[in-house]
């Protein structure tokens, strides 16, 4: 009875561990089916609002256009049909408020009933117009012709240069900004954090006492469990203002900022990691060094920093994906401006801080959500990249070391 | 002229004396072997003389060692040329993971030596010196890991005498070697004595018996007994030195 007890209760906890293990396998798969499902559904959505449709007169032999053409029209940048493949003349921009400037209230109606007649009429009358309205203001016996809008391609997302999501008529979702914004910070966080980060770790593992140590250890231990709010706050209110006076600024918001940020972000793990790699340095190699008459630096950087390369680069990798994933403290300090950033002293937006600013404002399973979230399978990808090469390189040390 | 001296050397780690009042006084040219039970202090005496027990926190030496007369723990002593004179081999080999090449050529890099026709010309006479040459004339571009242990010890030997030391500390070189590649390098050994003034630890009898001229007994932190390796063989004055080697004789 006892042993069927013991056995019983065995095969209990096994099945309990192997539940958890499932779920958790699951729960990523899940996580990242999703992810993708409504990340990729932003491929199949035209970047012109749902129930709105834009048209040009019969006359005008145009077909399509693209959501930059379009947006770049609405924004007087381009002026002439011409300049997209149409006739010498200069375009004339509607929009459904506009009606009023060419028909009176009573014809319009007081609750729109006329709306649609005067649209046709003004279409009809105007070759060169080109005119966005809500559909149902569409005539029936429409005299000109509905525009066709390309759905949003891979080109326009990765390649576009302009993030308005909720722009009108039609969308600019041209993440690249985005991604140069993250790239751009992180690289300059980690720019900023290496130099330090590696000299803080030889510090601790070849130069400091053992007391001093033990002092150290646990400090940078606990910036790493700082909440980055935090550390955005501090940012905010230090370092933003300090940028602003040194480089004489209009604001402080800038990449700058956020690399520093997210530099002090890195260092506790570049600095663990490459303070663990050193220390694994056998203390033969080290002291076969010493007896030949080198100097201390000498044999830190002949010895101690070739032999933990592999996880001195472990550590900075880590601290660049750490840097690249981080949301609130980049959001509170880089300015969020969607734009191309030429220098690191412009303001910025990454990735993570667009999908954590604008998931709220953004209608479930619209354009703009799907485009977020396929802005989330970017980061995913990077990330899973950043790690792969994490584990190739330490699988390599492992190889070396035999 | 003796080579090296040590007088009334006091050594502590911590509040622990592993060294009590050592006197010792070698002549050039000579072996010296130093036997004694584990933990007796040996390693510890040995890597005094190239100052090896400085990376350690918290130590303490009292008394003098003295190298070609002069105090190597006296004010102003430059470490690193110090360990150029006096050259170790440690207990296990412990190749860099670099070249063979780089291997041997690493110490008079560190040194400042770049002219390449010297360093060539120096890496190849230490690895002949060694009689490693035949085994790894090939090879030298390869990894010193592609080596056996008994021709990485000789290459941890040559990489010790590239520089031209005038000393040479050996703690327990061959405890990590199989009986033949013990036999190269306890020949080897005899043939350096020529050039060198070589301290050996060693727990093998027959082998201080082999290579050594002199021989001191630690036991516990003291010494209890220098004299020839003869003497210390056959007739030793102290009972306990007596004892130790006839124990360890069985
Ligand atoms: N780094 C250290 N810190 C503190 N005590 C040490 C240290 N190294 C050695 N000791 C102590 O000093 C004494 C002498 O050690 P040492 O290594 O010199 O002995 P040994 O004669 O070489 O022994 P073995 O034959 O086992 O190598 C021992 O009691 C040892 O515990
Ligand atoms: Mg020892």
């Amino acid at each position: 009875m006892k042993t069927f007890y013991k056995k019983f209760s065995e095969k209990f906890i096994e099945g309990l561990l192997m539940l958890s293990g499932t779920i958790t396998s699951l729960t990523v798969v899940l996580i990242v089916f999703f992810l993708f499902k409504e990340g990729l559904g932003v491929f199949d959505k035209k970047p012109v609002e749902e129930g709105y449709v834009i048209a040009l007169s019969k006359s005008n032999p145009l077909k399509t256009l693209s959501s930059e053409q379009i947006k770049n029209i609405y924004d007087q940048k381009i002026t002439h049909w011409s300049e997209i493949g149409g006739k010498p003349d200069s375009i004339i921009l509607f929009r459904a408020e506009d009606i009023s400037n060419f028909y009176s209230d009573e014809e319009i109606g007081e609750n729109f009933e006329g709306l649609s007649t005067c649209i046709n009429r003004l279409v009809d009358s105007l070759p060169d117009i080109i005119a966005f309205f809500p559909k149902k203001y569409l005539a029936k016996d429409f005299k000109g012709h509905e525009l066709t809008v390309d759905k949003v391609s891979l080109k326009e997302f990765f390649g576009g240069k302009e993030w308005f999501p909720t722009a009108q008529p039609s969308a600019q979702l041209g993440v690249l900004p985005l991604i140069l914004g993250t790239l751009w910070v992180s690289f300059g966080a980690i720019l900023l954090a290496l130099p330090l980060g590696l000299a803080a770790a030889i510090f601790m593992s070849e130069i400091a006492k053992d007391n001093v140590r033990r002092i150290m250890k646990p400090l940078i231990e606990l910036l790493a469990g700082i909440p980055s709010v935090v550390y955005g706050f501090f940012g905010l209110v230090i370092i933003v203002p300090l940028i602003q006076k040194t480089f004489n600024l209009p604001v402080g918001e800038t990449g700058l900022a956020g690399s520093i940020i997210l530099g002090i972000m890195a260092l506790p793990t570049i600095i663990t990691i490459s303070e663990d790699a050193m220390r694994n340095t056998p203390r033969a190699m080290k002291e076969a060094s010493l007896a030949l008459g080198a100097s201390k630096w000498q044999t830190i950087y002949k010895v101690v920093i070739p032999y933990s390369i592999s996880g001195i680069s472990a550590g900075a990798i880590l601290g660049i994906g750490r840097a690249i994933g981080e949301t609130m403290a980049v959001l509170m300090v880089t300015g969020n401006a969607a734009v191309i950033p030429h220098s690191i002293l412009e303001p910025v937006r990454t990735i993570p801080a667009t999908i954590a600013a604008e998931l709220g404002e953004a209608p479930n399973g619209g354009l703009h959500y799907q485009a977020l979230f396929a802005l989330g399978c970017i980061l995913f990808l990077i990330t899973l990249f950043i790690n792969l090469a994490v584990e190739f390189i330490s699988n390599r040390k492992q190889h070396n070391k035999h | 002229m003796y080579k090296i001296e040590s007088k009334n050397v006091d050594f502590f780690y911590g509040a622990s004396q592993a060294l009590k009042n050592i006197n010792i006084a070698i002549k050039p040219n000579t072996v010296t072997a130093l036997i004694g039970p584990s933990g007796c202090g040996k390693s510890t005496y040995l890597r005094l003389f190239n100052r090896m027990n400085d990376l350690i926190d918290n130590t303490k030496i009292a008394g003098q060692v003295l190298i070609d007369g002069e105090d190597i723990y006296a004010k102003g002593v430059n470490v690193d040329s110090l360990r150029k004179k006096v050259g170790m081999v440690f207990q296990k080999p412990n190749p860099f993971p670099k070249t063979i090449f780089e291997n041997v050529a690493y110490g008079l890099r560190v040194n400042g030596i770049t002219d390449k026709k010297l360093i060539e010309e120096r890496v190849e006479t230490t690895i002949k010196q060694v009689v490693l040459w035949d085994e790894v004339k090939d090879k030298l571009k390869k990894s010193a890991f592609e080596l056996s242990g008994g021709q990485q010890q000789r290459l941890c030997i040559a990489r010790a005498l590239a520089i031209q030391p005038s000393v040479v500390l050996m703690d327990e070189p061959t405890s990590a070697l199989d009986p033949i590649s013990t036999a190269k390098v306890e020949e080897l050994i005899y043939e350096l004595k020529t050039k060198y003034t070589i301290v050996i630890v060693t727990h093998n009898m027959q082998q201080a018996g082999r290579v050594s001229d002199t021989t001191a007994f630690f036991y516990m932190g003291e010494l209890i007994e220098h004299d020839t390796t003869k003497t210390i063989f056959t007739n030793p004055k102290i009972e306990r030195t007596q004892n130790y080697i006839t124990g360890r004789f069985g």
